[in-house]
């Protein structure tokens, strides 16, 4: 169910993230002291590549893990396979990313 | 004590087999004793299968007390509940009858691993030198002692949610042979242990390695299948 490709995928994505949730974790401490608004949050966002590139790899590598991870608990625990888990794993990785992408999106260039 | 109370579970299409055995108890008693006691002297329609009754020949391995454990080398003492034990059919077989199961998904994929030797010499050839102190060669010699009772097979949580993939057993012996310096199909063998069954569906759950009877170590051999294959993804890109 697994094979090698999604297997490096899933942990390539894992290795990507790390770093990225220590940095989401540390900014969120950062940013709710003294109180957390959305023109605070949207002053540091806005325009700023920076923050466009952390978030969208953020995103893109969470659409990728999730999807995987999904697949093999969907797999192994609910017996889903063939085409419909394939269906499954795919609408989870881009319902995820459009979830995300939007979100990215809305806090750069909205 | 007098009496062991064991409990078979029979099947799979035999609702009125005896199930509850009273058999006597001995000093010196292996799970195996015990059920040829019933099978010779209770009910001699209980199915079950051994052979060499010494721990090599990988017959004899069932469920006791929900444990995967080879019967001929396990004393009863050991695992008794009381005065009570339940034992089983191998779990993530199919069971033929009683305590027989069909082994044939354990061996094919046995074979479906590349577990089998990939020569390149012929009989004019010289005899190839194995090096014990090798360090490809250690990691061979590791894993060879297995006997095939399929004990870490049916120990596997991932088996048992995933039924395609390969196993603890059929994976390491694709390590050995990946190890092995007779062997000649190294590509052969890392793209058998990739594909949709392969090493890469492994949880690192570890009950092989905890069951083993021969204290093998099938979590590190795959382990190492996944540390090949990744390093061939890099360098070949499959």
């Amino acid at each position: 169910m697994l094979n090698l490709r999604l297997y490096m995928l899933q942990r390539l994505t894992a290795l990507l993230m790390a770093p990225l949730v220590l940095g989401h974790l540390a900014v969120m401490i950062y940013a709710i002291q003294g109180g957390l608004s959305a023109a605070e949050i949207l002053g540091r966002t806005q325009g700023s590549a920076l923050w466009f590139t952390f978030y969208g790899t953020f995103v893109v590598a969470v659409s990728i893990h999730g999807a995987i991870g999904l697949r093999s608990i969907l797999h192994e625990w609910a017996g889903l396979k063939g085409a419909l888990l394939e269906a499954v794993m795919w609408l989870a990785g881009i319902g995820l990313f459009i979830l995300g992408a939007r979100a990215v999106w809305a806090v750069t260039f909205a | 004590m007098q009496n062991l109370r064991v409990t078979i579970e029979r099947g799979p299409d035999q609702p009125n087999a005896q199930r509850e055995f009273d058999v006597p108890a001995q000093a010196n008693q292996t799970v195996l004793d015990v059920v040829s006691w019933i099978q010779q002297n209770a009910d001699p329609t209980l199915s079950y299968r051994f052979a060499c009754r010494v721990g090599m020949c990988g017959s004899c391995a069932m469920m006791v007390n929900g444990v995967p454990r080879w019967t001929c080398r396990t004393h009863i003492s050991k695992v008794l509940e009381g005065d009570s034990v339940t034992i089983g059919p191998l779990r993530n077989l199919p069971v033929i009858k009683d305590l027989a199961v069909d082994m044939d998904p354990f061996f094919d994929k046995w074979v479906a691993a590349e577990g089998v030797h990939h020569g390149a010499l012929t009989r004019d050839d010289p005899i190839a030198p194995v090096d014990p102190a090798e360090a490809a060669r250690g990691q061979a010699d590791a894993g060879i002692e297995c006997i095939n009772c399929s004990v870490c097979y049916a120990a596997c949580d991932t088996v048992t949610g995933n039924p395609d993939y390969l196993g603890p057993a059929a994976l390491q012996r694709a390590w050995t042979l990946l190890n092995d310096s007779k062997d000649s199909a190294r590509n052969a063998i890392l793209e058998a242990v990739s594909g949709v069954g392969g090493c890469h569906n492994c949880h690192s759950i570890g009950s092989c390695t905890a069951y083993c009877p021969n204290d093998l170590d099938p979590l590190s051999a795959i382990a190492g299948l996944k540390r090949e294959t990744a390093k061939s993804f890099f360098k070949r890109g499959r």
